[in-house]
Order: structure tokens, then C-alpha cells, then sequence
């Protein structure tokens, strides 16, 4: 019998003890991957086409709310004034000018998903606020007031004629 | 007194009897245990009832954003007893919170909080948090408005992780808003997570019979003092249990709409915000303070201290003179000042936000943290003024005998070591 045949051999043991614990838990941490991910967005619900908007029946000053992937998008037909006004203002907390929030000044399209915690603003005179804790937006959809960190966001969209844009392509 | 003859197969193979004798009839309870020593069985009670209604609501209720609104209109109109079943069920989540609330009240008033009982506190704030996922998850199935609003609001709470918040709340939600997704796993988990209450029920229950009831006293009874559980302390929360159960059927028969939100009859709308949405009443305080901090991530990071600071209790509290707040003035103020501005902080976060509710929630908000934040001196400077001023014999006693015992066992302790060690 050789040395390194016997039975007692405590390093090994504690060698392989460790080594069988680290790949157990290894194995278990990996098995666990499946079930995090299956709780991710399906690919049907990834793959929720893009929104087509005609814009012919929104009279200047008017808006409309449509739905682009289960979110609200506020669309408006903004007026001159409006728009100089947008212009002139640097916005609140979250600077941006009004000129890159658009691709055509008197049409702005923006997600109307509030950044604070995702309540739907209410439209106002001035803009927006937001019913569930106050924050308020301007014609840009930029961030004056309240506790919303960042501005409403841009969805990407284009225009596919005149009077029509797509919504989710950019 | 002889035992039947199934119960006596029984005892030969499973410790049926030993089981009940050690936990119920031969389990010693101090006999000056309070009404207030109460709550904890009636939460338990809440939870069965929670289980045997919902068990009954899901057979009929189904989990899909175009169905679940029609399906509790169904419930309501056409099953049997639906109406009962539901009511039941949304008066008996507020009822839980009811209880369990004047349970942790009890637990901060007479101190029970404080060693040997950590793990007994700590279990129970495990099932707080446990039983408001549950009932947040199940606001979200009748797929009304304030349902689905709060839905969104708390799971974009998620938001504020670092660096994958934007994933994690897209993550919970199974959808980049809360859809059909959403409210199909909450029905799932809202089925499940009160089989895990259960769970940590057992573990809580445990623990009381190894460390034992505290009592209002806060003194440790002599043998003759404590009597057994059953029949005594069984039929007193029998009877607690009827009182309760006239003030719910109260409001299930009576009042049955007195905690559903009206707008929650309106079915859910992924486009329109209502225009004041609040939670549940039991979220009150917590929601108070998330609007209290006008930027986004400390609002969410004090929402949550403001939860989880109770698990630091135990070390707050560095008095050790015994029953909590029944020898301690300083102690009780505080105490019922918490209380106070608990209430404060619920009618703000009832209110819309407006400049002044901010600053009215700001105020609560500080009070709230700085009472845990003076504890710690308060106790300590109470404690050595208390004993200049003097205590009831008996506590005197209890302290002087608790440092005793200590370092008797201290020094047993060392003695079977050095016997050990001169063995080996
Ligand atoms: C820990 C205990 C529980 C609490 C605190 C709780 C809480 C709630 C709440 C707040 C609602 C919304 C009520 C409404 O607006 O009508 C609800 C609904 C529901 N729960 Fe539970 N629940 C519990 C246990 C269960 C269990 C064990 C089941 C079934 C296995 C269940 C099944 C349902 C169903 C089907 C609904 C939708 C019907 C309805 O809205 O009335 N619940 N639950
Ligand atoms: S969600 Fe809009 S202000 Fe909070």
C-alpha cells in the first residue's frame, strides 16, 4: 500500500467537502436562472407592434392620448405662442431645450408615464400635473415642479406622411 | 380518566396527547396576561378565515386583465354567498391589519420586544412585511382603478434600485406596465405567500413556548402565578373572539363598502389616472412619508427605514428595567407620541399633495425617525434616574436577580468548560 492510499486523510476530505459545496451551490444558484427569467417580458409582449396615429383631426390646441405598447402617448397640436413660449424656457430641474424634445415644433409627442412613480398626468392649461404626488410639466413635457426627477420621456417615432407618424420606430 | 381506544393507537405511534399536554394544558401562562395579550391569536384566527374565503373566491375569480373585473361582478351577483364570500375577504384584510397593529402596539408598550424575545419580534416583522406584500398583491385582482394605480405606483417604487431599476420593475411586472402579466403572477403569489405565513406563524410560535409570554407586570411570576393556557387563556380569547367577531360582522353585514375605495368600481384604465389615488388605509403612514421627501430615491429609501427601523429595537431600548413602558414615564410618552404622529402621518397620506400637506408630513416624518434616533440616550438617562428615584420592590428584585442568575451561569458555564478541557 502505497502513502497517498490512506484512508485517513483530513486535507483531502476538507478539500472535497469545500469543493462539493461550492459546485452544489454553484449548480443551485445556476437552476434558479430559469425561473428569474421566465418572470421577464414574453416575446409577444416584446414584440407589441408599434402605433400608427393619424394627426388630420386634432385641431390646433387640442391633444390626444394614445396607446403605444400598453402606455399612454400624449400627442399635441401645439399653437404659436405655445411654441414661443416652449422656446424661451430652459425648463425646470431636467434643462432641455424645447427644440430637442421635437421633430416639428407645433407637434409634440411624448410618454405620458409620469418619472416619479408612473401615474398618468392630467392635462392642464399649462402642461401637466401629475395626480398622484404633484409634479408639473410644461408644454415640452419637461419637469418644473414636484418630485419627478427627469423629464416625460420621448418615444421614438417618425413621420410617415404629413398628417401621420409612427409611434415605436425611429 | 381513560383514553379512547384510537387516541391510545394513536399515542403509540405519534406523541398526540404529549403534544397537547406540553403545549396547551400543562403550558404555563402568567395569569395577569391582559385583553391586550389577545391579538395574536385573534391575527391567527384572521388568517384562517383569509384562507378559507379566498380558497372559496378563487374558485370563481379569474386572473386575466379582460375577465377579472367581470368575474368579481359575477361573484357579487351570481354565485352563492359570493357577496359574502368577497366582503368577508376585503373587510378581513383590514381587519388583519387592525389586530396586528395593536399587537405590535402591545409588544412596543409593555416592552416584549426586548431579550429574550428578539426573535420573536424579528419573526413578527417578518410576517408584517410578508402579509402587506400579500394584501398589496391582492388590492391588485379586482382590476379596478385604485387597483391597478397603485400597482404601478409601488412597483415603479422598484425604480429607485441601483443601476437595474429600470429592469427590476419591468422584471416584476412581466410587462413594460402592469398588464395581464402582472396580475396573473399576483393572483399566483397571493395564493401562495399566506401558506408562508403560515409557516412563520409556526416559527413565532416556537419561539413564545421556549422564551414564554411576557406579562404586564414585566416580572417574572413565581410557579404559583402562572397558570395553564387551556382552559384558562383558551376561553379568554374565546371570548375576545366574540367581541371581535360582532364589530366585523358589523361592518361585512352592515358596512360592507366602508374599506373598498369607490373608484375601485371603476374597471381599470391603463390611460387615466384617477384624479386622487390613495392606498389602503394600513399604508397610510408609509405613503405619507414616501411624499414627505420631495426626491424620488430618499423618499423611497425612508419608506422603507420607516418599516424596517422597528427590527433595530431591541438595541434602542438599552434600558433593562423590565415591563416597558409600566415603570417607565419617559418610555410612555414616547410611546403614545408615536402613536400621535402614526396618526398624523395617516391623514396626511389620505389627503391630495398640496404644498401644506408636504410640510405637515415633513414635520411627522422627522418626529417619527427622531424618536427612534433619542431612544437609545432617553432609555439609558431614564434608567439611571429611575433608580435614584427609586422602583417597586419587586423590579429592584427582578434586576438585582437577573445580574445573579447571570453570573451564576457565567461561572457554571466556565466550570464544566475547565472540566472538559481537563478531561480531554
Ligand atoms: C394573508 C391573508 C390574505 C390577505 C391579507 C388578503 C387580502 C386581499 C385583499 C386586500 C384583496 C382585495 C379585496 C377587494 O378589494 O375586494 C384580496 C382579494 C382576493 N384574494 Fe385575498 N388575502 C389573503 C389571503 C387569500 C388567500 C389564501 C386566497 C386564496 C387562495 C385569496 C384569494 C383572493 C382572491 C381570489 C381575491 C379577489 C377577489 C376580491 O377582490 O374580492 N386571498 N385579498
Ligand atoms: S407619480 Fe407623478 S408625481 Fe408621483
Amino acid at each position: 500500500m502505497s502513502d497517498d492510499d490512506k484512508v485517513q486523510d483530513p486535507q483531502r476530505r476538507d478539500f472535497l467537502g469545500k469543493a462539493t459545496a461550492v459546485v452544489g451551490g454553484a449548480g443551485v444558484a445556476a437552476s434558479c436562472w430559469p425561473l428569474i427569467s421566465s418572470m421577464n417580458p414574453a416575446t409577444d409582449v416584446l414584440s407589441k407592434a408599434t402605433t400608427e396615429v393619424s394627426l388630420g383631426a386634432i385641431a390646433q390646441g387640442d391633444a390626444k392620448t394614445v396607446s403605444w405598447q400598453g402606455k399612454p402617448v400624449f400627442i399635441v397640436h401645439r399653437t404659436e405662442s405655445q411654441i414661443r413660449s416652449m422656446n424661451n424656457s430652459p425648463g425646470g430641474k431636467d434643462p432641455q431645450p424645447d427644440g430637442e424634445r421635437v421633430l416639428r415644433p407645433e407637434w409634440l409627442v411624448i410618454v405620458g408615464v409620469c418619472t416619479h412613480l408612473g401615474c398618468v398626468p392630467n392635462r392642464t392649461a399649462e402642461g401637466w400635473t401629475c395626480p398622484c404626488h404633484g409634479s408639473q410639466y410644461d408644454l415640452s413635457g419637461r419637469i418644473l415642479k414636484g418630485p419627478a426627477p427627469r423629464n416625460l420621456e420621448l418615444p421614438p417615432y417618425q413621420f410617415i406622411a404629413d398628417d401621420k407618424i409612427i409611434i415605436g420606430k425611429a | 380518566m381513560s383514553k379512547h381506544p384510537v387516541v391510545q393507537w394513536i399515542d403509540r405511534r405519534f406523541p398526540f396527547t404529549a403534544f397537547f399536554k406540553h403545549e396547551l394544558t400543562e403550558y404555563k401562562v402568567p395569569r395577569n396576561l391582559s385583553y391586550w395579550w389577545n391579538f395574536g391569536f385573534l391575527a391567527g384566527f384572521v388568517l384562517v378565515l383569509q384562507v378559507v374565503s379566498g380558497v372559496f373566491l378563487a374558485m370563481h375569480y379569474k386572473p386575466d386583465a379582460q375577465l377579472a373585473f367581470a368575474s368579481i361582478e359575477h361573484i357579487m351577483r351570481d354565485v352563492n354567498y359570493g357577496w359574502l364570500l368577497r366582503y368577508m375577504h376585503s373587510t378581513g384584510a383590514s381587519a388583519f391589519f387592525v389586530v396586528i397593529y395593536i399587537h405590535m402596539a402591545r409588544t412596543l408598550y409593555y416592552g416584549s420586544f426586548r431579550a429574550p424575545r428578539e426573535l420573536m419580534w424579528w419573526s413578527g416583522q417578518v410576517l408584517l412585511l410578508t402579509l402587506m406584500a400579500t394584501a398589496f398583491m391582492g388590492y391588485l385582482l379586482p382590476w379596478g382603478q385604485m387597483s391597478y394605480w397603485g400597482a404601478q405606483v409601488i412597483t415603479n417604487l422598484f425604480r429607485a434600485t441601483p443601476f437595474i431599476g429600470d429592469q427590476v420593475v419591468v422584471w416584476l411586472r412581466g410587462d413594460f406596465v402592469v398588464g395581464d402579466a402582472t396580475l396573473n403572477r399576483f393572483f399566483v403569489l397571493h395564493f401562495f405567500f399566506p401558506f408562508l405565513i403560515f409557516g412563520i406563524v409556526g416559527l413565532h410560535l416556537v419561539a413564545l413556548h421556549f422564551v414564554r409570554s411576557s406579562n404586564p407586570s414585566g416580572i417574572n411570576l413565581k410557579d404559583e402565578d402562572n397558570i395553564s393556557l387551556h382552559p384558562y387563556f383558551t376561553f379568554k380569547d374565546l371570548f375576545g373572539l366574540g367581541i371581535f367577531l360582532l364589530i366585523f360582522c358589523g361592518f361585512v353585514f352592515f358596512y360592507p363598502d366602508f374599506f373598498i375605495e369607490p373608484d375601485n368600481n371603476i374597471p381599470a384604465d391603463p390611460l387615466k389616472t384617477p384624479p386622487h389615488i390613495t392606498p389602503e388605509w394600513y399604508f397610510l403612514p408609509f405613503y405619507a412619508i414616501l411624499r414627505a421627501i420631495p426626491d424620488m430615491l430618499g423618499g423611497v429609501v425612508a419608506m422603507t427605514l420607516s418599516i424596517l427601523v422597528f427590527a433595530a429595537m431591541p438595541y434602542l431600548d438599552r434600558s433593562q428595567i423590565p415591563g416597558g413602558s409600566r415603570y417607565r414615564p419617559f418610555y410612555r410618552a414616547m410611546f403614545w407620541a408615536f402613536v400621535v404622529d402614526l396618526s398624523v402621518l395617516t391623514y396626511v397620506g389620505a389627503q391630495p399633495a398640496t404644498d401644506e400637506m408636504a410640510l405637515v408630513g415633513r414635520i411627522a416624518t422627522i418626529i417619527y425617525f427622531s424618536l427612534f434616533m433619542v431612544l437609545p440616550i432617553i432609555s439609558k438617562r431614564e434608567e439611571a434616574w429611575l433608580f435614584v428615584r427609586g422602583l417597586p420592590q419587586e423590579v429592584m428584585a427582578m434586576i438585582a436577580g437577573e445580574k445573579e442568575s447571570d453570573r451564576r451561569k457565567r461561572s457554571m458555564d466556565r466550570r464544566k468548560t475547565e472540566r472538559r478541557q481537563g478531561e480531554e
